[in-house]
C-alpha cells in the first residue's frame, strides 16, 4: 500500500516524459481544451462585465420609484404633483434644501458607434445637481458641469470611448436641437457612463414633457423601511408608483445578459464534446503507444492501479495545460475588452468584459471534466493491458 | 513435495480461446525446478516455451492444474497478489530488454526498488551495486538509446537482480545479440547462478546458449521430450 504512491509517482513521471513521442496528438488535445475554455470564458466575461456595470451603478440607500408595470425607466412617468407626494414619503432624508429627491427624465437619442459606424440608441438623462450628487463615484474628468437652463450636456466616459462626435467642446445635433458638450464624467465604470446628462428642465421643454418626469430617486435615511414607503404609496390614490432600492433595480437589469452566460455554456459544452472525442483518441493512442512499457512494469510487479493513475494523470495534465492556455488567451484578448450592447431600456450600455477567479475556475472545471472523461476509459484499458505482452515484443 | 523444489507443476493445462476456437498448448504437464538450478528450455518455435515461462513467472494463469512456488500455490492468486508475488520473487529478462526508453540506466535499474520500502539513499546504493555487478557503473546516466544491445541487456539484468529475487526468468535473453555479446551475457547469468545462488530458467532456441545452463529440457508441441526425439 505504501508503495502505491511511489509507484504511481514514478509511472506518472515516465508518462509525462514519454509525451514528446506523441507530441502532435497531445498538443491537439491541449489546443482543443484551450479553445473550449477560451470560448466559455469569453461569454462568461461578457455576461459578468455587463452584470458588474449594472450592479455597481445601484446604491442600497437610494429608493427608486417607477410607475407600476414599467420594466425600465424609459417606460415610467411621474407628474410634478406625484414627485411632490413622493417627497413626503416616510424615511426620505432631508437637508437644508429639503427632501433629497431627484426627479429625472430619460429620453433616447441617436449616436454613431465608432466600431461599426452604425446608429445606436443612447440615453439622454435630464437631472439636476441633486441627482448628480446621488451617483456614487461621479467625477468630472474633463471640462465642467452643464449650466442649468442651457443646452449644455456632459458625456459619460463610456459614450466618449465608443461613440463618434462627443468630444469636449463639440456641438451635437439630436433631431431639431443642437447641444454643446461641456464636460466628460466618469462614474466608476458603471452604466451611468453610457449616458448623456443635461438639465431636466431644458429636456422637459425641448421634448414637450410639460412638468412631468419619468423616474424618481430618493436618498433614504439609515434604517428606513421600503415596506413603510410601499404602504404610503398604496395609501395615496394619486400615486401609481412602486419602489425598490436602486441596487435591486440594476441587479435586475444586469440579468438581461445572463442568457449570454447560458449561451456560452451551451456552445462550449457542445465544443467540449468534440474536444472530448479528440482527447479520447489521443489517450487511447497513448495507451497503445505505451502498452509494452505498461506490460513490462506490470511484470516487474507494478500494480494495475499505477497504470490507471498514470494514464489519468496524463489526460488531466493535458487538459489542465489546455485550460491554462485558454485562460491566458481569454485574459489577454477578452479581459477589459470594451463593448456596447442593448440594455434593458433599448439603449446602448457600454461595458467591458470582466474575468474573475470564479470564472477561471469554471473554465478549469470544464477542462478537468474533459480530462477526466477522456482519461478514464483509456486508463481502464491501460490497467488491463495483458502482462504477457511484455514477452511479445518484436512479434 | 520435496523441500528443495522451488517450483512444482502438477497436471497443468493451458488453453487459449479465440472466438469459438480453442487452442490447447499444454495438457497434463508436470515438472519441477530445483532450488539453485540453471535450466534451459529448448524447443521449436510455437512449442509453448514462452507460455510456460509466463506460467512460471505468474504473468499468466493455467486453465487447470496446480503451480506451487516454495510450497505456496500461485495459480489461484488474484492479479494484485500475483503482482506482489512477482515483485518479491521474480526477476525477468526479456529478449528485447524492455527498458523504459525515457529513463537512464540507473533509473531503469531502480524501478523494482520503488515497490519496496527502501529509502532513496538505500535504493541508490543497491542500484550502484547492481550496475557494478554487470560492469556498467560508468553508464549509470546513459539513456537506453545511447547503449548497444549487449549493454542494454546488462542493464536489464541489473534491473532483474537489484531487488535480490530468488528466481530469474529469461526469455531468449541472447536472441537479439551477436555471438560474442551473447556469451558475455550467458557468462553473467552463469555467475549469478553459481556465485549468487539464483535459480534460473532460460528459454532459448540456441544450442550453444543452452550449454551455459546446468541442464536442458526440450519442449515439443507442449510436451517434454528427450533431445533425441526432437532431432528425429
Ligand atoms: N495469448 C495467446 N492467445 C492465443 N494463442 C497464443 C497466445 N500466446 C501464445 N499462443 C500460441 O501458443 C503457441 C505457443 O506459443 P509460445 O509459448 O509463444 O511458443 P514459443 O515461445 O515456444 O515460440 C503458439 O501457437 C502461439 O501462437
Ligand atoms: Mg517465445
Amino acid at each position: 500500500m505504501s508503495t502505491l504512491l511511489s509507484q504511481s509517482a514514478a509511472v506518472i513521471k515516465m508518462n509525462i516524459q514519454s509525451l514528446p513521442r506523441r507530441l502532435w496528438m497531445s498538443l491537439a488535445m491541449v489546443f482543443a481544451s484551450a479553445v473550449v475554455v477560451a470560448i466559455l470564458l469569453a461569454f462568461l466575461a461578457m455576461a459578468k462585465g455587463f452584470d458588474a456595470t449594472m450592479q455597481s451603478a445601484g446604491s442600497d440607500d437610494i429608493a427608486f420609484f417607477m410607475r407600476v408595470g414599467s420594466a425600465a425607466e424609459l417606460n415610467s412617468s411621474a407628474s410634478r404633483e406625484q414627485v411632490n407626494l413622493i417627497e413626503n414619503a416616510p424615511g426620505i432624508m432631508r437637508d437644508e434644501q429639503g427632501p433629497m429627491v431627484s426627479a429625472e427624465l430619460y429620453v433616447i437619442v441617436d449616436g454613431v458607434k465608432k466600431s461599426s459606424q452604425t446608429e445606436a440608441n443612447l440615453p439622454l438623462r435630464g437631472l439636476d445637481q441633486r441627482g448628480v450628487t446621488m451617483r456614487k463615484g461621479f467625477t468630472l474628468v474633463a471640462g465642467r458641469m452643464f449650466e442649468p437652463g442651457t443646452d449644455e450636456l456632459i458625456v459619460g466616459a463610456g459614450v466618449l470611448r465608443e461613440f463618434d462626435g462627443f468630444d469636449l467642446g463639440q456641438e451635437i445635433r439630436f433631431g431639431k436641437y443642437t447641444w454643446k458638450v461641456v464636460g466628460v464624467f466618469s462614474a466608476g465604470g458603471n452604466v451611468f457612463e453610457s449616458e448623456l446628462w443635461a438639465d431636466a428642465k431644458v429636456i422637459q421643454n425641448l421634448y414637450n414633457r410639460g412638468s412631468s418626469y419619468q423616474s424618481v430617486r430618493a436618498r433614504l435615511e439609515p434604517g428606513a423601511s421600503l415596506d413603510a414607503i410601499t404602504a404610503y404609496l398604496k395609501s395615496e390614490p394619486r400615486l401609481t408608483h412602486e419602489v425598490q432600492t436602486e441596487s435591486a433595480y440594476f441587479a435586475e437589469q444586469g440579468k438581461s445578459l445572463a442568457y449570454m452566460a447560458m449561451f456560452g455554456w451551451v456552445i462550449s459544452c457542445i465544443m467540449a464534446l468534440g474536444a472530448l472525442a479528440g482527447a479520447l483518441n489521443t489517450m487511447y493512442t497513448s495507451v497503445s503507444d505505451r502498452a509494452m512499457e505498461i506490460a513490462t512494469l506490470r511484470a516487474i510487479g507494478f500494480s494495475n492501479f499505477s497504470a490507471f493513475i498514470g494514464t489519468m494523470a496524463e489526460a488531466m495534465a493535458l487538459a489542465v495545460l489546455g485550460s491554462l492556455l485558454g485562460s491566458l488567451v481569454a485574459y489577454i484578448f477578452f479581459d477589459g475588452l470594451n463593448a456596447s450592447t442593448l440594455g434593458g431600456s433599448f439603449t446602448q450600455v457600454v461595458f467591458s468584459f470582466k474575468l474573475t477567479p470564479e470564472l477561471f475556475a469554471n473554465g478549469i472545471t470544464l477542462a478537468l471534466i474533459i480530462g477526466f472523461v477522456s482519461g478514464f476509459f483509456p486508463a481502464w484499458r491501460a490497467a488491463r493491458v495483458p502482462v504477457i505482452l511484455a514477452f511479445q515484443a518484436g512479434r | 513435495m520435496s523441500s528443495e523444489n522451488l517450483f512444482e507443476l502438477n497436471n497443468v493445462a493451458k488453453r487459449f480461446t479465440k472466438g469459438k476456437e480453442t487452442i490447447s498448448i499444454f495438457e497434463g504437464l508436470n515438472m519441477h525446478i530445483k532450488k539453485g538450478d540453471f535450466m534451459a528450455i529448448m524447443g521449436p518455435s510455437g512449442s509453448g516455451k514462452t507460455t510456460l515461462l509466463n506460467l512460471l513467472g505468474g504473468v499468466d494463469q493455467p486453465t487447470s492444474g496446480e503451480i506451487t512456488f516454495a510450497g505456496q500455490r500461485i495459480d489461484n492468486l488474484s492479479e494484485s497478489k500475483l503482482a506482489k508475488w512477482r515483485a518479491n520473487n521474480i526477476g525477468f529478462i526479456f529478449q528485447f530488454y524492455n527498458l523504459m526508453p525515457m529513463l537512464n540506466a540507473a533509473k531503469n535499474v531502480e524501478l523494482p526498488l520503488l515497490l519496496t520500502n527502501l529509502s532513496s539513499s538505500e535504493r541508490k546504493k543497491q542500484v550502484a551495486t547492481a550496475l557494478q555487478l554487470v560492469g556498467l557503473s560508468d553508464r549509470a546516466k546513459h539513456m537506453p538509446s545511447e547503449m548497444s544491445g549487449g549493454q542494454q541487456q546488462r542493464v536489464a539484468i541489473a534491473r532483474a537482480v537489484v531487488s535480490d529475487p530468488t528466481f530469474l526468468l529469461c526469455d531468449e535473453p541472447t536472441g537479439d545479440l551477436d555471438r560474442q555479446t551473447a556469451d558475455e551475457i550467458l557468462e553473467m547469468l552463469q555467475l549469478l547462478n553459481r556465485q549468487f545462488g539464483k535459480t534460473i530458467v532460460m528459454v532459448t532456441h540456441d544450442p550453444s546458449a543452452a550449454k551455459f545452463a546446468s541442464h536442458t529440457v526440450h519442449l515439443n508441441k507442449g510436451k517434454f521430450v528427450k533431445a533425441e526425439e526432437l532431432m528425429a
